[in-house]
């Protein structure tokens, strides 16, 4: 079902055998035909993208190529509605930086893909205009929150996309679709411009069809950006460079905590066929232990509603987004606004956030779970002096069937305990295909140190190649 | 599962400014205080002299020089209200007329 990838059409389009126009004609004529089945994008702008195409410098790094964009990523004078009804009306005054760069690379920013509500979700159900479904079969979900990006690749409607990821957000919907999803460290990206969830958390990624694609976007959306206080001040890289060269002696530690008897049958397989595929390349696997795996959920749940609720009260019916009815005085306003342009989840996580920090209960959650946090941290930091990459599953499970209802907020939220750690860390992490026979799709994930992007995409190229 | 109790969720929801339906309040408060029964697990990690980590990587000196910038049209930032007048953003009335 691809559409090709990134690589495909760049040499298509030097060639001249197809136009920057004829490729945008080509994927929207795909994205019709395609996303009323799967609710992917939530919108896009044609006119707008054949106009850019009509100008695109095909010699630049990704000239021509258009890129869907998650809807909490800005795009100037298109809806960002981060798939909420506070945001239903919502257009960006200015582009987030991410698409700032990616225009500057010569991409086309094409589509709005759809999400969990404020990207909170995994599963692409707690979006307000409808659950996307996933493409490898309909009748299961495609995870989230970047639900529409995973959808719109796997499901031959986009070249690549553009997610983000608080816990999980690309990596694991990338998992659950059968593509490669990749979180930079924390501070490779620019966040101006992306809706803000947990701030300490939150980083764009791509979502590619491999992992070359991967590194293709992530080359043009990284830098430091005076706009964003939190992004880093490291030199750029080409994140291609090290793509094809042997990985023959990394060390490449497999945490003992990762290999639980709850993960499914498929998901063991994918670890365990990894293991021995990176063994036969050379790669030297052994056995880590990060002793706290097991708290990465209850502290991950504190810090990222903390950071919400702090982070989504602008939302208070006043600058921008969905206002109630002839409010009586401002509380009203604030409290009837927020009441019917937040979904279920957005309040349940708001409500959390705020107990956790009010008074009285500030360091029992938060303060704690900050401190767990660094114990976390240091796990990491104690595997990387012995290990130069992580390997382990991308998700306990493969995508769960749409509409189940069976499993409460909390069983939803311990499916995050792999994908967690690199956001409480600030890790690379980037998670790729490892089909197994009469599965929905698996994936594997492989973390880094903070800023060795270009070693992790060089190991997780070497992987896909042998997983083929 | 028998769940503690740990969260009136009418009242911080009034906190967070969040009107809630009998139902939601009801909803919320079972979903919640299962998670946060399950939170408690944090109280066996040893923390003693453990320095909180608000931040994933330590950033410093996010100074910028203090030059002005160009900023939002007037028109741009006030396009998305939900009631604007003369450029600025209309709010219901918040003082009370004097009797």
């Amino acid at each position: 079902m691809s559409f090709g990838t990134i690589s495909y059409w760049r040499r298509q389009l030097a060639e001249k055998a197809i136009s920057p126009v004829e490729l945008v004609e080509q994927l929207s004529a795909a994205m019709e035909a395609q996303n009323p089945g799967l609710n992917a994008y939530l919108s896009w702008d044609k006119e707008s993208a054949l106009a850019q195409a009509a100008a695109a410098d095909v010699t630049k790094p990704l000239g021509g190529i258009p890129i869907a964009v998650k809807d909490n990523i800005c795009i100037q004078g298109e809806p960002t509605r981060c798939a909420s009804k506070m945001l239903a009306d919502f257009r960006s005054p200015y582009d987030a930086t991410a698409v700032t760069l990616l225009r500057r690379a010569g991409a086309i920013p094409f589509g709005r893909t759809n999400m969990d509500e404020f990207a909170m979700g995994s599963a692409g159900e707690n979006s307000a205009f409808g659950p996307t479904a996933n493409p490898v079969n309909p009748e299961h979900v495609p995870g989230g929150s970047s639900s529409g990006s995973a959808a719109a690749v796997a499901g031959g409607m986009a070249i690549a996309a553009l997610g983000s990821d608080t816990g999980g957000s690309i990596r694991q919907p990338a998992s659950h679709c059968g593509i490669v999803g990749m979180k930079p460290t924390y501070g490779r990206v620019s966040r101006y411009g992306l809706v803000a969830f947990a701030s300490s958390l939150d980083q764009i990624g791509p979502l590619t069809q491999n992992v070359e694609d991967a590194a293709l976007v992530l080359n043009a959306i990284c830098g430091h950006d005076a706009k964003d206080s939190t992004s880093a001040k490291v030199p750029a890289e080409d994140f291609t460079s090290l793509i094809g060269h042997d990985i023959k002696g990394k060390r490449i530690g497999l945490p003992k905590e990762y290999l639980s008897a709850g993960n499914s049958p498929a998901v063991a397989a994918a670890v365990e066929q990894s293991v021995k595929a990176l063994t036969a390349l050379g790669a030297e696997v052994e056995e880590i232990s990060l002793p706290h795996a097991e708290a990465v959920v209850a502290a991950y749940y504190i810090i990222a509603c903390a950071e919400a609720s702090s982070n989504l009260s602008r939302f208070d019916g006043v600058r921008y987004g969905y206002r109630a009815e002839s409010p009586n005085g401002l509380d009203d306003l604030y409290s009837r606004s927020r009441a019917g342009g937040f979904g279920a989840e957005v309040k349940r996580r708001i409500i959390l956030g705020t107990y956790v920090l009010s008074s009285g209960f500030y360091d029992a959650y938060y303060a704690r779970a900050q401190k767990v946090r660094a114990l976390v941290a240091g796990d990491f930091a104690k595997a990387f002096s012995k290990v130069d990459l992580i390997l382990g599953p991308a998700t306990p499970m493969p995508a769960p069937r749409l509409h189940d209802t069976s499993m409460s907020p909390l069983q939803t939220y311990l499916a995050d305990i792999y994908t967690i750690p690199a956001n409480l860390a600030g890790l690379p992490g980037i998670s790729i295909p490892c089909p197994q026979p009469g599965s929905m799709p698996t994936g594997v994930q492989l973390l880094g140190p903070h800023f060795a992007e270009s070693s992790l995409i060089s190991a997780a190229y070497a992987l896909e190649q042998a997983l083929k | 599962m028998e769940t503690e109790n740990l969260i009136d969720v009418a009242y911080i929801a009034g906190l967070a400014k969040i009107e809630l339906s009998a139902e939601e309040t009801e909803r919320f408060s079972r979903d919640l205080n299962q998670v946060l029964g399950y939170v408690k697990q944090l109280e066996k990690w040893d923390v003693e002299g453990v320095e909180p980590m608000y931040h994933p990587l330590p950033t410093y000196d996010a100074l910028r020089a203090d030059v002005p910038g160009t900023s939002l049209e007037n028109a741009a930032a006030v396009a998305n209200a939900p009631q604007a007048q003369e450029g600025q953003f209309r709010v219901p009335k918040v003082v009370e007329s004097a009797h």
